[in-house]
């Protein structure tokens, strides 16, 4: 369980409405369980199973919240409201479009967990090209899919309380974020740049150092600078940072004779679709294209 | 082995094969000896076992935003300058968990108190660094226990109190050089217990303190010759006029003070990426953030402390928004804080010359080139600058 709001009550846990007035009664009646949902809408689950991967702290996330729905981790399932919903996956489909507005109403506080969830995710791609082309492409029978022409974030249609970035999310980071809310504090996740990690950790700069084309400077910092510590360059899965000044770094990968078309891929990945990433990407289709 | 000059103040020789041996006695006398080794194509700081991990025949090539190892002479061992690390590295870590404690019933219940010092030996410390300690040790309160400000550390003035410095002047100034301008290298002057000057043979070695000359006690120094002392004089003199950047200080501050409606801001913020990245290299740049974390496991609390950067929102974060909320303003501020106000502030200059911030920029800003564009268009009447919107 976690400590008891202080005296003045400021922060009590989401769905904490039950009654003080039991002064000698323990502690775990005055407070019941926070009841934790967790959906997935399309998406490769890796998010959630980002979740399972807590390990250390996964039995002290179960005694904390009551996992009240959870269908990757236990069949049975508690009958809504839910205090604190986790949404992974992007609105892809006409079901999930109704379905999220359902979770909404089901959910007090809805975070989404993921780039899919807060971007759109890879699938987002299709939003710059034909839906039915794609569909066409890659299965047998195209009649039985039913799509949307395009797949968008979860705030695209409904309120969303918090967003959790990465592909996948950092596990430190979901941790605090649950932590957080179950305390009823603001969860510190950073919203400045990734070189802020990555020179805390000492990673060699594998931009001015070796000439990659790192998204760095330009993504939000979260993952504890996992790829660079790798000696591989950063490409941006936990998107834009606060505030990112895209064509700035565009025109230092330009001087480093790379294309138009490599910076606007660079861009368009896991979280193309997230606003200053899609505006960059526009900006250099339009170059690649010889339009300015 | 006793001669005239082994004295503080004076001048000894170290032969070149007896480098390896400096890093023995400081690790028999019980300290972790830092220096440069060469890692994924970086000179970084790391502990040292025997001196054998110390590049030898590697030159750094450095400009804006720019850096890479090549072949140099092969049998010198300090042809490089600095790298992205620098000192502030061990003594202000850029991640310190500061104590952790439990609530047990009613009251808190202590679990890891303050961290432990280490006691640190730093070999190769460059004169710009020295510069820098010496900035961090004033910011700190190291340089004056009575003098206690909001920005005093105890795990830094505890850990340079423990620390040994051998510094090593600069014979060969990199791309991004400038502190012949900041008037603190390429020699070093004091601040050292032991300074190193590379010859082919070996080195000259400035002896600065009782710690110096002890160590030297234990170390096949001889008296040096007066062509050593000429050679190494000569090399420095030589150094002194091949920086890679220049930066004119006259009346900067008061310049500074007097542009902040200069157009160069703008032009420079549409360059600036604001990723912290001069910040965090920059050996005097001393901002931190402390957080408390909760664990899911109940009532476990954490505080630790981080690097922060001004580039960030959250550094100049209050309830009504970021206080600097354009890049424009945090590029301002910062270049103002490190030529300028630090003066205000310190006493002296926030700025070193050791040209990270120029090198490790991902975009190649140079304050040097900033401040000299904005000396060059100061005499000229320029119309204000209106802060962009956001």
């Amino acid at each position: 369980m976690p400590p008891d709001p202080p005296a003045s009550g400021k922060s009590p846990a989401p769905g904490n409405s039950a009654s003080h007035s039991q002064e000698e009664a323990p502690r775990a009646a005055i407070r019941p369980r926070p009841k934790l949902a967790v959906y997935k809408f399309s998406s490769c689950d890796g998010c959630q199973l980002s979740l399972l991967n807590l390990e250390d702290e996964l039995l002290d996330l179960v005694g904390a919240v009551e996992v009240a729905y959870f269908l990757e981790a236990r069949r049975q399932v508690q009958p809504p409201p839910y205090d604190v919903g986790l949404v992974e996956g992007s609105i892809s489909t006409p079901e999930e479009e109704d379905r999220i507005r359902q979770v909404r109403r089901d959910c007090r506080m809805l975070v989404t967990i993921g780039a899919c969830a807060t971007s759109g995710g890879i699938q987002a791609l299709r939003n710059w090209a034909d839906v039915g082309d794609y569909v066409a492409a890659v299965y047998a029978q195209p009649k039985y899919i039913h799509t949307l022409e395009t797949a968008t974030p979860i705030a695209s249609h409904v309120f969303v309380d918090f967003e959790l970035r990465g592909c996948p999310v950092n596990h430190g980071q979901l941790s605090e974020l649950v932590s957080a809310l179950l305390v009823g504090r603001k969860p510190n996740i950073p919203t400045h740049s990734l070189c802020v990690e990555c020179k805390r950790r000492g990673c060699a700069c594998l931009l001015v150092a070796h000439g990659e084309p790192c998204l760095g400077p330009i993504t939000q910092a979260g993952c504890g600078a996992l790829c660079p510590a790798a000696g591989r360059a950063c490409y941006g899965c936990f998107g834009p940072m606060e505030q990112p000044n895209i064509l700035s770094l565009g025109s230092r990968f330009l001087a480093d004779g790379r294309s138009a078309r490599e910076v606007k891929r660079a861009l368009r990945q896991f979280n193309g679709y997230l606003e200053p990433f899609k505006q960059g990407s526009d900006h250099y289709e339009r170059l690649e294209q010889g339009k300015h | 082995m006793s001669h005239p000059t082994l004295a503080i103040g004076g001048t000894v020789f170290l032969p070149r094969s007896a480098l390896r041996d400096l890093v023995t006695v400081l690790r028999k006398r019980g300290f972790t000896v830092i220096g440069p080794t060469q890692v994924e194509g970086v000179v970084a700081l790391r502990p040292l076992t025997s001196g054998q991990e110390l590049p030898r025949g590697v030159r750094d090539e450095q400009g804006p935003g720019h850096y890479r190892l090549v072949p140099g002479e092969p049998d010198l061992s300090f042809e490089y300058v600095v790298g992205p690390d620098s000192p502030k590295r061990k003594f202000f870590p850029p991640v310190l968990n500061l104590f952790q404690f439990h609530v047990d019933r009613e009251s808190f219940v202590l679990d890891a108190g303050p961290p432990q010092v280490p006691k640190l030996a730093f070999l190769g410390v460059r004169p710009c660094e020295l510069a820098a300690i010496k900035v961090q040790d004033h910011v700190f309160g190291a340089d004056d226990p009575r003098t206690v400000r909001c920005e005093s550390e105890t795990y830094y003035c505890e850990s340079r109190r423990e620390s040994f410095l051998v510094a090593v002047n600069c014979t060969r100034p990199g791309g991004t050089c400038f502190c012949a301008s900041m008037e603190t290298g390429p020699a070093a002057k004091d601040g050292f217990d032991l300074a190193l000057t590379e010859l082919r043979q070996g080195f000259i070695t400035a002896v600065g303190s009782v710690r110096g000359l002890e160590i030297c006690h234990d170390l096949p120094v001889r008296e040096p010759s007066g062509a050593e002392l000429e050679l190494a004089e000569l090399k420095l003199h030589i150094a002194h006029e091949h920086m890679g950047c220049t930066l004119d200080t006259q009346g900067l501050k008061d310049l500074l003070d007097q542009s902040l409606d200069h157009p160069q801001w703008a032009d420079v913020a549409k360059r600036c990426l604001s990723c912290g990245n001069c910040t965090m290299v920059c050996p005097t740049c001393f901002c931190s953030t402390v957080s408390d974390s909760t664990e899911l496991a109940g009532p476990k609390v954490m505080r630790t402390r981080r690097w922060e950067s001004c580039f960030t929102h959250q550094f100049s974060a209050t309830t009504a928004g970021p206080v600097r909320n354009t890049i424009r303003g945090r590029y301002r501020h910062w270049l103002r804080h490190k030529l300028g106000t630090w003066w205000d502030q310190f006493g002296m200059s926030g700025c070193v010359g050791c040209g990270r911030c120029i090198t490790w920029c991902p975009v190649g800003i140079d304050l040097t080139a900033e401040a000299a564009q904005i000396r060059a268009h100061s005499q000229n009447s320029v119309p204000p600058v209106e802060e962009a919107p956001v």
